[in-house]
């Protein structure tokens, strides 16, 4: 248990994490990233560079829904935005793989400022059909654009770093899991400063950010900004990760995964983005996991896999929506709060 | 009112303003002198909270202006009039409730800070330095004077009303403002939160030295701390003065007990 806070200047009490429990737990965490390709089969591996492809997108749409409170079903389209910039310049011009994703990044912040404009006059539902509306614009451009390589998409060849070809999981996983790690942090560190908590209050009330000095407009664009920048990122990974972008890569399904994975989360706080995103990504391969074990008994089993799966997911979002609507960052801030005054308090 | 120019920190000149065929103010023109308390008082819908929103930005009169020391507000939007030293706390609390009561205040800065988006991502050099420095000015000038340290790192959502009127004051005090506008800063407190938010008041007057408007319902608090009181009735000024004199005013009366035969009954065995 924790008996007190004995900080003594104001810079320890705005640190990133500021108890010992929480650096200890932040090192191991560090810890098991770093030995984990060593470590685990190349399918685990897998699964690892997805759920970090997931939660840096998921983290981006965080930005922007769950912290600025502007409802975006875009989510996917800005990925496939960046995952298209990033196989075009790795086609074409062959560039280091870093440019590309960052060349990814800002051309969908771009994007997403176009797509934000009409944020200013419509919110909510109306908000969401706008972002539905860009999703079905981008995907028709994507499927009928020469240089995006129409409805087949493109192919690109794997990224390469100072010789190393990237194609396996094991060295993929040390483009993706860095990136992803630098991009949450600098998520987490932009809820500390004036510009997060200029998105937070336009949340909670809008008029009153007004009154504070904040212009709404130019706020609500940068959140579009950061958040498809975000989702770009994620889109170059992805690219990289599965090295084929098509149109149909990046269905609108797929924002409503991201929705659901930072309901399931917590939306508005950084470790619900990325316990929602690595929760949704792993539900599948329980379900999996689950049908390998009744096949023995009921042989039709992986055939009903994929409606279950969708099933589930919607189950998932009803029964986070209506049990545990702060999400899985709720819980494990109400762990914690138990083991403050744990033994003391039961 | 032209004479006086120098100790006048906002001047408010024939406004008038109107929804369709609703007029909501009519010809309003009266001065706030710096470093005092002016009140406007009036029935409901007589206009204030309209007048407040004209002030703050939100409404756009149809016609008149308005001057905050010297300058013409009008054609500013209200971020930049915050940027001016408009403060103004709401009628019914307008506080982000997903915060807590440090993050409030701290968002009071916001207008005066520089740390731009990639300083925030990063958040180091600037962005650090001004977060710290930030912190301590609203620990040791807001957040002690106010007297809410023991809230401060409560969530907003978990406080009772009168805290959280405190808090809606702290932030607004935060802007450093030069004019602060409050919306009814009693509104539903008893008496022991009057007198707390009465002295409060005052203190920011003659501490600070901050020019204050503001609207209130409660005549005691309005009469005792009040240098100066104007009173709106359907949208329009139909007196200013001292308090003695305005409470002594027989339209006041009039407007708020009304100007027929009960009015009369009513007013007369009190004799004021």
């Amino acid at each position: 248990m924790r008996i007190g806070t004995l900080k003594t200047d104001y810079a320890a009490d705005e640190a990133l994490f500021d108890t010992g429990l929480q650096k200890c737990l932040l090192a191991l965490a560090l810890a098991g990233a770093v030995l984990l390709p060593f470590l685990a089969s190349p399918y685990w591996l897998f699964l690892a560079c997805l759920c970090a492809i997931n939660v840096a997108s998921a983290t981006g749409l965080n930005i922007l829904t769950g912290y600025t409170g502007l409802v975006s079903l875009g989510q996917a389209a800005f990925m496939s935005v960046g995952a298209y910039t990033v196989a075009v310049l790795e086609i074409h011009l062959g560039t280091p793989f870093l440019l590309n994703l960052l060349a990814g990044g800002l051309t969908t912040a771009l994007v997403g400022i176009a797509v934000g404009i009409p944020s200013l006059r419509v919110k909510g539902l109306y908000l969401a059909i706008a972002t539905i509306a860009a999703s079905v614009v981008l995907h028709f451009i994507f499927s009928h654009w020469a240089l995006t390589g129409g409805v087949q998409g493109l192919s690109m060849p794997p990224a390469r770093f100072f010789g190393v070809t990237m194609d396996q999981p094991f060295q993929l996983y040390w483009m993706i899991m860095p990136v992803t790690m630098l991009m949450v942090l600098g998520a987490a560190n932009l809820f500390r400063t004036r510009v997060g908590r200029a998105f937070i209050a336009i949340r909670d009330r809008d008029i009153s950010a007004e009154v504070l000095g904040i212009p709404l407009l130019r706020y609500k664009l940068m959140s579009f900004a950061v958040s498809s920048c975000y989702a770009g990122l994620a889109g170059g990974l992805w690219a990289y990760f599965f090295r084929v972008v098509t149109p149909e890569s990046f269905p609108l399904v797929n924002s409503i995964f991201y929705l659901a994975a930072i309901i399931v989360g917590g939306m508005g706080t950084i470790l619900g983005g990325i316990l929602g995103a690595i929760f949704m990504t792993m539900v599948p391969e329980v379900l999996k996991f689950g049908a390998g074990l009744v096949t023995p008994f009921y042989p039709d089993a992986l055939a009903l896999l994929a409606p279950v799966r969708t099933i589930v997911f919607g189950a998932l979002i009803v029964g986070f929506l209506i049990f545990e609507p702060q999400g899985l960052a709720e819980i494990w801030r109400r762990i914690r709060r138990f083991f403050h005054l744990w033994p003391f308090k039961t | 009112m032209t004479g006086a120019a120098t100790d006048v920190a906002l001047s408010v000149e024939g406004v008038s303003l109107s929804f369709g065929g609703v007029k909501a103010l009519t010809d309003v023109s009266f001065a706030v002198r710096k470093g005092l308390i002016t009140a406007v008082i009036g029935p409901n819908g007589a206009g204030k909270t309209s007048l407040f929103n004209t002030i703050s930005g939100f409404y756009r009169p149809q016609s008149g202006d308005i001057a905050f020391e010297g300058r013409s507000l009008s054609g500013s939007a209200p971020p930049e009039r915050a940027k001016l030293g408009l403060a103004r706390t709401f009628q019914n609390i307008a506080l982000f409730r997903g915060m807590t009561v440090l993050d409030n205040i701290k968002l009071g800065r916001h207008a005066h800070m520089r740390t731009g988006l990639l300083d925030a991502l990063v958040y180091h050099g600037r962005a650090r330095r001004e977060e710290i420095a930030l912190r301590a000015e609203i620990e040791e000038r807001v957040i002690d004077f106010l007297e809410i340290q023991h809230i401060r790192n409560a969530p907003v959502a978990t406080l009772p009303y009168g805290l959280r009127k405190r808090v809606e004051l702290a932030r607004a005090l935060a802007m450093r403002p030069r004019l602060l506008l409050l919306d009814e800063p009693v509104a539903g407190m008893n008496r022991e939160e009057t007198e707390d938010m009465a002295r409060f008041i005052l203190d920011v007057k003659e501490e600070w030295g901050v020019t204050i408007l503001m609207v209130e319902h409660d005549m005691g608090m309005v009469m005792d701390i009040s240098d100066h009181v104007v009173v709106l009735n359907f949208g329009q000024v139909i007196a200013e003065g001292a308090p003695a004199e305005v409470q002594m005013n027989p339209a006041v009366i009039a407007a708020y007990l009304g100007a027929g035969e009960l009015g009369r009954r009513l007013r007369s065995p009190e004799a004021a």
